[in-house]
């Protein structure tokens, strides 16, 4: 009785003490993830969906390879990329000149940036000058640009947003985006909202519009990937594999897997405009 | 007009009655708003393969994986060391400020926001300590978000314990260690397990403290420092970008499912628990 | 008694590095936080509108607006809805049908808050903006939400209080010729009284804290909401859309959010104890 009464009571104290060294230990000895086997992308949710599917193609292709894809924007892939939380920042605008000191940029592709409504809305065509005035809140009427009576539901995406950086570089210019737009976190989540809300424009990424939304052509330009080829349809940024200092081997090569012609192939064909 | 006091009251249960339906009716809503779009894409292979194309197509399994590394581990963690905290607490120091100051403590914290403890997790685990965004990151944030809770709900099963039961046991012979394990802690055992079993439920409902410490990578994870996505997760991203609603809704399905035998498999354990420590 | 002393060692160390780890925890997130705002200036934090990071400006009134909005708002409902629950059970429903109901009522506190929030966005918010106009994601949609949200915690402790009335009171009042419903409102709710003033307030907190349904429904547009159907963001999503890109001086304003949170549930947790203390203070006085 006595040693089965001890045996239980070691059981139930030194269990938790023998875990809580076990947390610490673990910490103390495997703090920095062994990223030599692995490639891990952070950042835009523009550039997300096709690092997903160059990763899966990749994946097929070079099995053992282990690439990993996360969302959180491009200012949150800089990050990732700067303090090492990941191998690749994804960054769907350009650096700054700060930036660039710091980060190494590699353009895979670029993307037209579309504003889109809902398929129910009438109006097919705005002035840089009008969205400006929308997304600023100086326009606040849909019957004030051609379409029906009703109010203007702009909506616009987070500070850390390379979509909303660009966004704000090349229509807003110095004005700022009107407190009352609705905010959301991604291009998915803009889409769906646009989706459901005939008042609503959003701005996204035109490889991501699809079928269900109607993007808005811009001074009369429709937004296709002819149109960007072409350089007539201006909206467009850089999509950018951003990273610091060296990158390790595996990282690398599936850098220059998205840089071949396997890689651009799928990227042109989602959508994109691949770099010929 | 002199409404009589038995009309008003009819009047007055009435209303709380038709409330209580409405109640009711939104929880049963909730619940077959989801399972009704969902059940009947849970399939097998739903539950046993991985995702492909964002998610849109293939199934579920490294998010199953997921949820239960992240939170499994969380708890595993946080069980022992709260309850051994709690019988500290309770049984081997004497009532003074500094126990009521860590009562409070405790109280406070666990009612401190989820996010914050993400917050935390992510600067100090994921950046700081360098774990990144991974298993062991989204298990520590967890576990010390769940602790305070375990601490309080097992320190107020302890203390509800009669003292006789202690006196008898020490009478007899025993040991403070011997009447708290053999006595005390199985009394309180339906208490601590219920509060064990809610901070489970909790930790697999989290989303947005294991979204930035665990990460949302949809690969299968190798080892606990890879990056893992869990099914609450899966559901809100499916379901906020649109990427797939019939697989939305079943992820959806699968977690509710999995909760509500968590708070049946509580729910009985209490009972009978309950049972034996009355006798 | 060796091995007594040897347990009660190894809890102490456990006991301690758990406290530890939760002070540091607290010490952590006050560290980060507090000298932003002192940086800023209280005043610029707490009562400026101005949030926006990229010209390092941090005001957060706008956000705590937001949260003040939504929390009232499902408090109300939890209210309603939770007090007719908890009196129905406990007075007027059969004693079967309230013991199969509980743990039905528990059941809501079950399902995660990203089911709530798509469920709101999915039925509740095209409602909305369809028949009482706006983006449908507003300060309604929220509460609601939240409202429902936090149903179940205050049922349990509002059924707890109501439990906690001697019978003594209630058959008195009947003795003396009242109906069970005169008896609620003037015996039983007033006796119960602290106790149902804490469980809002505990529910309260609870909705304050919430996250992921709130940036779901609410619609997370900067300006202060002006009614109950324009979108607004609160302190909790505030936190949640922008932790993962902030950086220095915006991380630690985000640090800061969470401090103010911290000492606002404090508050409140603070308040529903001083308020359920009261309860037993009277009975004694008694």
């Amino acid at each position: 009785m006595a040693s089965h009464a001890l045996g239980a009571a070691y059981m139930k104290s030194i269990f938790p003490t023998l875990v809580v060294l076990l947390v610490f230990g673990t910490v103390g000895i495997g703090c920095r993830r062994t990223s030599a086997r692995s490639v891990s992308l952070l950042g835009s949710t523009s550039i997300q969906p096709f690092a997903e599917m160059l990763a899966e193609r990749y994946a097929k292709d070079h099995p053992g390879e282990f690439v990993e894809v996360q969302g959180g924007g491009s200012t949150a892939g800089l990050q990732a990329a700067e303090s090492g939380l990941a191998n690749i920042g994804m960054c769907s605008r350009s650096l700054t000149a700060k930036e660039a000191l710091v980060f190494t940029s590699i353009l895979i592709a670029r993307d037209g940036l579309a504003l889109v409504v809902n398929r129910e809305n009438p109006v097919v065509k705005l002035s840089v000058e009008q969205v400006r005035a929308l997304f600023a809140g100086r326009i606040t009427n849909w019957n004030e640009v051609g379409g029906q009576e009703g109010p203007i539901r702009p909506i616009t995406r987070e500070e850390g947003s390379g979509t909303r950086e660009s966004f704000v570089r090349l229509v807003m210019g110095s004005e700022r985006i009107a407190g009352r737009a609705l905010t959301q976190e991604s291009n998915g989540a803009v889409k769906e909202l646009v989706k459901g809300d005939p008042a609503a424009i959003g701005y996204m990424s035109l490889g991501l519009v699809g079928k269900e939304l109607k993007p808005v052509a811009m001074d009369g330009i429709q937004p296709t990937v002819e149109n960007v080829l072409a350089g007539r349809y201006h909206l467009v940024r850089p999509l950018l594999f951003v990273t610091k200092g060296t990158v390790n081997a595996a990282a690398q090569k599936f850098i220059d897997y998205v840089l071949s012609s396997h890689g651009q192939s799928l990227l042109a064909s989602e959508g994109l405009v691949s770099l010929q | 007009m002199k409404v009589s006091p038995v009309t008003t009251q009819r009047i007055a249960v009435g209303f709380m009655w038709m409330l209580t339906g409405i109640t009711l009716a939104v929880l049963v809503f909730i619940l077959a708003f989801i399972l009704v779009h969902g059940l009947p894409h849970v399939t097998w292979t739903f539950l046993t393969q991985s995702p492909s194309s964002m998610g849109r197509e293939g199934g579920i399994f490294p998010m199953i994986l997921g949820t239960f590394l992240v939170a499994g581990l969380a708890v595993l963690l946080a069980a022992p060391i709260g309850v051994a905290t709690a019988v500290y607490l309770s049984e081997y120091t004497r009532e003074g400020r500094l126990t009521l100051v860590i009562r409070f403590g405790a109280d406070c914290l666990s009612g401190v926001p989820s996010i914050i403890f993400g917050l935390f997790g992510f600067v100090f685990f994921a950046i700081t300590l360098g774990m990144g965004l991974s298993v062991l990151s989204g298990s520590l944030t967890l576990a010390l978000m769940v602790l305070p809770t375990i601490i309080r709900t097992s320190e107020e099963a302890i203390r509800a314990v009669p003292t006789s039961y202690r006196e008898v046991s020490l009478g007899l012979g025993g040991t403070r260690w011997q009447t708290v394990f053999y006595v005390v802690l199985r009394s309180a055992l339906p208490g601590i397990s219920t509060g064990i079993v809610l901070s489970l439920g909790r930790s697999i409902s989290e989303t947005a403290a294991v979204m930035l410490t665990a990460g949302s990578a949809l690969r299968l994870p190798r080892s606990l420092f890879d990056s893992s996505r869990t099914l609450a997760l899966h559901f809100y991203l499916l379901s906020r970008e649109g990427i797939s609603m019939p697989n939305a809704y079943a992820t959806a399905s699968v977690l509710i499912i999995a909760i509500l035998a968590l708070n049946l498999l509580a729910y009985s354990l209490m009972r009978r628990f309950a049972v034996k420590a009355t006798r | 008694m060796k091995r007594d002393k040897v347990i009660g060692a190894i809890l102490l160390v456990v006991a301690l590095s758990a406290i530890s780890g939760l002070a540091l925890i607290t010490v952590f997130i006050f560290r980060e936080g507090v000298p932003i705002i002192l940086r800023v200036g209280p005043r610029q934090f707490f009562l400026s509108t101005d949030w926006d990071p990229s010209l390092g400006h941090f005001g957060i009134l706008s956000m705590m607006v937001g949260s003040l909005f939504v929390t009232v708002g499902a408090a109300v409902i939890g209210v309603v809805f939770s007090l007719s629950l908890a009196i129905v059970l406990t007075q007027f429903a059969p004693p079967v049908l309230a013991a199969a109901l509980k743990p039905v009522i528990e059941l809501l506190a079950g399902i995660p808050s990203v089911v709530y929030g798509f469920v709101g966005v999915v039925t509740l918010v095209p409602l909305i903006r369809h028949w009482l106009g706006g983006p449908g994601l507003s300060v309604l949609a929220a509460s609601i939400v939240l409202g429902v949200m936090i149903l179940p915690t205050i049922t349990s402790i509002a059924i707890d209080a109501l439990e906690a009335v001697p019978r003594t009171y209630l058959e008195g009042s009947i003795a003396l010729g009242a109906t069970r419903w005169q008896t609620v409102t003037m015996v039983l709710l007033r006796a119960a009284r602290s106790g149902l003033v804490a469980a809002v307030i505990l529910g309260m907190g609870r909705a304050i804290g919430e996250t992921m349904a709130v940036i779901m429904v609410a619609g997370n547009a900067l300006d202060v909401p002006r009614s109950l159907l324009a979108p607004v963001r609160t302190l909790t999503s505030n936190i949640a859309l922008e932790m993962g890109y902030a950086s220095g001086d915006h991380r630690q304003a985000l640090f800061a959010t969470g401090v103010t949170l911290f000492v606002i549930i404090t508050i409140l947790n603070t308040a529903a104890l001083a308020v359920s203390r009261q309860r037993s203070g009277k009975r004694h006085a008694r």
